[in-house]
């Protein structure tokens, strides 16, 4: 039986057992929003299309399956730009399908075309234009597999109007050819053992879990090498729920924000059993100065990730969830023979719970003062109580949320973390919810971030998705804010946004959600409370909080993680010590360590 | 740094030079010279990239060149194991004073005439680039009015095949 080339779009994603697209229809599209109305697989229409793009990064993160976005050629395609490099510096497994102009207007400059392979090529992991309508089945069966497999990431598939618009005899293909494309899951078993024998040599090893660990579905694998010698646990931005934040071997969070205890204990370890992280900017600081007396175990599934930030002793190319547990039977079998027993790592362990305990996250919130965003955050870590899915915006309160929060499953955080997208919370919470409804989904955003894709609380309202949105608002940029104070001396340039514009409650009612303002310490409870419990439509929480607050521990850009700063008298205290002739008044240029004088602020 | 011979076979697919050139300027890397034509399998072609980066530098190039979909296969040719060959075209001043001198350079350095004209002469030359930009120099004087060379191809010395092997399956043309 003929068909046309949108029916077997639509088919295909069929066979590849989709179950929601995110778009938005345009004219080079349209033939595949006919078909769609007859085929079991929901559209859920977005307002805009980066809206489609990060709700398909929020359905595949909080399921794990592929997220599919659909956009029409031109600006549609360009649209989708943002989602779609997100998607590629987190590995976040997306197919794209958009329509072009019809094969002989491409390259003619025609109404909306855009040359969007050539666009995306650096921020896809593959992408393809299919101008012969019998490959249309063949292209989305290979996106998916690229998507999905090896180190996942976006895939585009771009088909012309008239390729749409063919009609042939279609048939779905079962096998794959992609003779370029085998990503290697298994350990190479000499590394494996090197590796077992580096953590019983150890005596201060640190496991340093990436994303990687939640893409391969390796948090059971990661618990038991954990359990299985008593290895400390810190869990990246990507990596947060990977391990449970319960576990007594969890350090926590490494990084520019990361915890004190977790960041100081790679400073201080002798072996680094990096699994599925990339060694980071934002988690190694200065790298010559990251870790230094560590040897490094570096597993990852892709092997151009290692040894490209810092050299690795013991490389291992493989799947993580696969390769753990080669570690673990490896160590299974070295402690089973006479010469080797079970590591003795107390001096060590010793040495993190005093850190621990000596070192922990701050909350400064005072009963009559302002409402700090810490309170907030805690306060929805309590109510969730390891359960849920929080979602956020880029800014200060990522931060604070992934500081804050006690998350103990994997796919209950779900953050734009390499590209930092602000903008991404509220349609990545809304694809989250959709692919989980099931959860509580609580997006926890800025009111900086809000702003950039609130026009989707239209898609959450009509589709009935209800997501628990609560801006952390501060009037302003408050990260930006928060380094012009620490490192531009308090001149505020663009950051000032108002608390009062938009009036959130207002807006809730103008889109049809519940709306909530909260301004006191004393009534986010009961605010949360009835926030929590609407769960027919969508709602939004004003959370008034402290505009000077700022995010700690932090180590500054570019400093070495051994300048971890806790709070802001610590800094003030710092920098005032270390100017000369007294000039270290908040605001003056002796605040800034020396590498930041130079310019070189990232 | 130095320079290093990259034979790349790729899929010939539309594209796959922008992927693979595109990634190379992205990752901050020079190209050299970059030669592609088919090879002796259908559907394959093969890439002659000569770069000049670090050795740490090269590997991070060659790993993230592995994980273009397209790229079927990387092999550093080395200098010492391989043939490496270009060819250069130059269209020289002559009249007819100069035209016996060029010619007789053009003999030394294995090189033909393929064009004459009455005040101009091209000649066509193969050879290592070394080779080919000496004989630049000594044309040099004449006046070079045009000069085209079409970026260095290399292959291993041996009987090996790059197109065999681990990792590569696939069907040789008749």
């Amino acid at each position: 039986m003929e068909i046309t080339g949108a029916q077997a779009v639509i088919k295909s994603l069929e066979h590849e057992g989709v179950e929601v697209v995110f778009g938005h229809p345009g004219g080079a599209i349209l033939p595949a929003y006919d078909p769609i109305l007859d085929s079991p697989i929901r559209h859920v229409l977005a307002r805009h299309e980066q809206g489609a793009g990060h709700m398909a990064e929020g359905y595949a993160h909080a399921t794990g399956r592929v997220g599919v976005a659909m956009a029409t050629s031109g600006p549609g395609g360009t649209n989708l730009v943002t989602a779609l490099a997100d998607a590629h510096m987190d590995s976040v497994p997306i197919v794209a399908i958009t329509g072009q102009v019809p094969t002989v207007a491409v390259g003619g400059d025609a109404f909306q075309e855009a040359d969007i392979t050539g666009i995306t090529l650096p921020i896809t992991k593959h992408n393809e234009m299919v101008t012969d309508p019998t490959r249309i089945a063949a292209a989305i069966k290979e996106a998916f597999h690229i998507a999905s497999t090896g180190r996942p990431g976006p895939v585009l598939v771009d088909i012309p109007k008239d390729v749409l618009n063919a009609r042939f005899a279609f048939s779905y293909p079962d096998r794959l050819r992609l003779p370029g494309y085998k990503p290697t899951v298994r350990g190479h078993g000499k590394m494996v053992r090197e590796a077992a024998r580096e953590i019983l040599g150890a005596r201060r090893p640190v496991i340093y879990a990436g994303g990687g660990i939640i893409r391969a579905d390796a948090h059971d694998e990661l618990r038991r090498l954990a359990e299985l010698v008593d290895l400390p646990v810190v869990t990246t931005l990507m990596a947060r729920g990977a391990f449970p934040d319960s576990h007594p071997n969890h350090l926590g969070m490494p990084g520019m924000h990361g915890h004190w205890t977790a960041v100081t204990a790679m400073q201080r370890a002798d072996l680094l059993i990096a699994l599925g992280s990339r060694f980071d900017d934002r988690v190694t600081g200065n790298l010559a100065a990251f870790a230094p007396g560590a040897r490094v175990i570096h597993v990852d599934i892709d092997p151009a990730e290692i040894g490209k930030n810092r050299a690795v002793d013991v490389p291992i190319v493989g799947d993580c969830a696969v390769v753990i547990g080669q570690i673990i039977d490896a160590l299974t079998d070295l402690l089973s023979r006479d010469e080797h027993t079970v590591p003795d790592y107390t001096d060590w362990w010793e040495t993190l719970r005093g850190w621990k305990a000596a070192h922990p996250l701050r909350n400064d919130q005072t009963a009559d003062g302002p409402l700090k965003p810490q309170t907030v955050i805690r306060a929805i870590s309590d109510r969730l109580a390891g359960d849920g899915i929080v979602v956020t915006g880029v800014g200060q309160h990522q931060m604070w949320a992934a500081q804050h929060v006690r998350y103990e499953k994997p796919r209950s955080w779900i953050n734009s973390g390499g590209l930092g997208t602000m903008g991404f919370c509220v349609p990545a919470a809304i694809g989250a919810k959709v692919g989980r409804p099931d959860q509580t989904v609580v997006a926890i955003d800025g009111d900086g971030s809000f702003q950039m894709t609130l026009q989707e609380l239209a898609t959450a309202r009509t589709e009935n998705v209800p997501v628990v949105f609560c801006v952390i608002n501060n009037g302003s940029l408050g990260m930006v804010r928060q380094w012009q104070e620490l490192f531009y001396g308090g001149r505020w340039s663009a950051i000032d946004l108002g608390y009062d514009v938009p009036d959130l409650v207002k807006l809730a009612e103008a889109y049809g959600c519940a709306g909530y303002r909260c301004e006191r310490p004393e009534d986010v409870d009961s605010t949360l409370e009835k926030a929590l419990s609407v769960g027919e439509v969508p709602v939004i929480v004003d959370f008034r909080v402290d505009q000077t607050e700022k995010v700690f521990p932090m180590v500054p850009a570019g400093a070495s993680n051994d300048e971890i700063i806790e709070s802001a008298e610590e800094w003030y205290a710092k920098a005032a010590a270390g100017a000369s002739g007294g000039a270290g008044e908040p605001g003056g240029a002796a605040q800034l360590p020396p590498h930041m004088r130079e310019g070189n602020v990232v | 740094m130095a320079n290093h011979t990259l034979s790349v076979l790729v899929e010939n697919k539309p594209g796959v030079l922008a992927r693979v050139a595109g990634l190379f300027s992205r990752r901050g890397f020079n190209i050299e010279s970059l030669a592609v034509g088919p090879t002796e399998v259908e559907e394959v072609s093969r890439m002659t990239i000569v770069v000049d980066a670090a050795e740490s530098a090269l590997e991070q190039v060659t790993k993230q060149l592995n994980k273009l979909i397209h790229v079927l296969k990387i092999v550093e040719l080395e200098p010492a194991g391989s043939v490496e060959r270009e060819l250069q075209m130059i269209k020289v001043s002559a009249d007819g004073q100069t035209r016996s001198e060029i010619i007789e350079i053009a003999d030394v350095f294995r090189s033909k005439v393929v064009d004459v004209d009455t005040d101009a002469i091209t000649i066509e030359a193969t050879g290592s680039p070394e080779k080919l930009s000496a004989m630049v120099r000594l044309l040099a004087p004449y006046g070079i009015r045009e000069l085209v060379r079409s970026g260095m191809i290399a292959v291993g010395r041996g009987s090996r095949s790059i197109t065999e092997g681990r990792g590569l399956r696939l069907e040789r043309s008749a």
